[in-house]
């Protein structure tokens, strides 16, 4: 395994957004690149509303409040009117062949309509096939057919809902034979192709590379950094592979792992802030385990501003000098 | 050997063997170096079946009470495998289950659980279901006493119904955690309604005189005829008891224009 240190990306990945219309919730703009937010469940809803730390906005996926009223909407209504939402959905489809529902993304942009969140992401995986839903995000060969698939879905999904999206990266524990680019290639194809921006999960980096015998560093070199415009951190488990290697599962069941927060530290320094998110979607530890989860990684962007405003004050006292 | 079919369709050779372990691992999908990977593969499979299975898990938890967990696991593994989700919104998923469970052979000597089922399914669709007001009893009072007979209601989208022979009222409240457990008379039928008027989902006990009528207004019959259902079934149906439960439970929407 090699690793090399990472290129100076110097672009602020954020991307930008239209204005809200909505006044009565707190913002609809863009998150400023130093926030730190976590998963939303339900039972957290007291503890958020009494300290929320510093969590800046929470995260919900879309499919929880595709229903059409109820306590979830009740809920996502208190949420929204107190704190900036990041809708993440993660049963789109879009890396499978077939056609999106129509029935999806009418639910979909509904609530972007409704919510206007500061963030709208999918994945790059797929979940239904043959009317079936399979519930997982499962992987895609990296071929020129998957990409016109994917590509046409984006395309079809930021027209609907009328807003840019990001697209995560997966977590994979198998390879295909089909594949003939590099997954960070195959994302920047779809970048040029759509004009969407990227979610950049750093656990599934380190997942993919141990499960894959790459190196994490090359493949966060490769990445175009540049249009990542929210990152996700989460924890994994550990199992093994029919030879006895370490294959890692992206659970979300525990705290993000000492390498995780490494990988983040080096993106944030090189790249400069961007909204970044702890997700933890079984196991729940208490409020205050997960605030303080996100608590660390606002104190890493907070450093990384401070940093990167000394190294531009530097410049500028040179180029006077 | 590798069929172009499944170099262009991918995903359907991926996808045959996520929820039928017999189907073996697709020879496309590989470890690292070209490495076979079927624990690998194993790994998708374990994730769509245990996620689907916990979906069920979460919809019918009075179910796994009744029956134990490692039963009901076993009852949902084959659900699952019989009647994958067609949609992505799991909160939907389940509407056969409880025709599933009915003819399950394992669990025919509970004859109660596919009520149960029913019931649960019901609650998560009450809980679901669109803010809508319920109907107001001064729409009522605009009616011509003559014509009373004649309405027909809509039902509010939380409502649901669901008949038994069994005591389900209070199974289902103590495998909820909603009712201290106790014994039951088995031979005490039990049929209910849930409504949610507002914010809050309300389970409402009804005989069979009552259960018949708001059958019949579920239907979209009239007043009248739901009347007669009630009193063939019970003759000691009150209709005034029964009108009072259908406004006061907010289990219609609106009158329903002839």
């Amino acid at each position: 395994m090699t690793s090399s240190p990472l290129r100076r990306h110097r672009e602020e990945g954020l991307a930008a957004f239209p204005a809200p219309s909505n006044q009565r919730f707190a913002t609809g703009q863009k998150l400023a690149p130093v926030s730190a937010g976590v998963s939303f469940k339900h039972d957290y809803l007291d503890a958020i509303l009494k300290d929320v730390g510093d969590v800046g906005f929470l995260e919900v996926h879309a499919e929880n409040y595709m229903g059409d009223g109820g306590y979830p909407h009740r809920t996502l209504e208190k949420i929204r009117e107190n704190f900036p939402i990041s809708l993440h959905g993660v049963c789109m489809s879009l890396g499978g062949p077939k056609a999106l529902s129509q029935d999806h993304l009418r639910r979909f942009k509904a609530l972007v309509d409704r919510y206007e969140p500061a963030m709208v992401s999918e994945h790059l995986a797929w979940s239904t096939h043959d009317d079936i839903f399979l519930n997982d995000l499962l992987p895609l060969p990296y071929t020129a057919q998957t990409l016109d698939h994917v590509c046409t879905h984006v395309n079809q999904m930021q027209d609907t809902i009328g807003r840019k999206i990001l697209l995560e990266n997966p977590a994979t524990y198998v390879l295909f034979e089909q594949s003939v680019m590099s997954e960070t290639d195959f994302m920047r194809q779809i970048v040029q192709r759509t004009g969407c921006g990227l979610l950049l999960d750093i656990n599934n980096v380190f997942v993919s590379a141990t499960n894959h015998h790459f190196s994490a560093l090359e493949y966060l070199d490769e990445f175009p950094l540049e249009h990542v415009g929210e990152i996700h951190l989460a924890g994994h488990t550990e199992q093994h592979d029919d030879q006895g290697n370490r294959l890692l599962i992206d659970s979300h069941d525990r705290a993000v792992s000492d390498p995780v927060w490494q990988l983040y530290e080096d993106v944030i320094e090189t790249n400069g802030c961007v909204p970044t998110l702890v997700e933890w979607d079984s196991d729940l530890p208490s409020w205050e385990v997960l605030r303080a989860e996100a608590g660390y990684a606002n104190k890493i962007l907070k450093r990384s501003e401070r940093m990167h405003q000394l190294n531009n004050l530097g410049t500028r006292h040179a180029v006077s000098a | 050997m590798l069929s172009a079919l499944d170099k262009i369709y991918h995903s359907d050779a991926f996808a045959a063997g996520l929820l039928n372990p017999a189907v073996p691992t697709p020879q496309f999908v590989l470890g690292p170096d070209g490495a076979k990977a079927d624990k690998r593969y194993n790994v998708y499979r374990n994730n769509v079946t245990v996620s689907l299975i916990n979906a069920v898990v979460d919809i019918f938890p009075a179910v796994q009470s009744i029956v134990g967990e490692d039963n009901f696991r076993f009852l949902a593994r084959e659900y699952v495998r019989a009647h994958p989700p067609s949609s992505p919104l799991l909160f939907l998923y389940g509407q056969d289950f409880a025709a599933f469970v009915a003819q399950f052979e394992p669990a025919k000597e509970i004859p109660y659980l596919a009520d149960i089922a029913r019931i649960e399914r019901c609650w998560l669709t009450a809980y679901h279901a669109a803010d809508i007001a319920p109907l107001d009893i001064a729409e009522l009072s605009k009616v011509d006493t003559a014509s009373i007979g004649d309405l027909r209601f809509a039902m509010h989208p939380a409502t649901g119904i669901v008949a038994s022979n069994y005591p389900v009222h209070d199974l289902f409240l103590m495998h909820r955690g909603f009712m201290e457990k106790a014994p039951v008379d088995m031979t005490n039928a039990q049929s209910i309604m849930l409504t949610r008027p507002q914010n809050d989902t309300q389970v409402v006990l009804l005989d069979a005189g009552q259960c018949a009528f708001f059958t019949a207004i579920e239907a979209q019959k009239s007043l009248g005829e739901a009347a007669g259902e009630g009193i063939k079934t019970d003759p000691n149906f009150d209709l005034n008891t029964a009108i009072q439960m259908l406004i006061g439970t907010g289990a219609t929407s609106h009158l329903v224009s002839q």
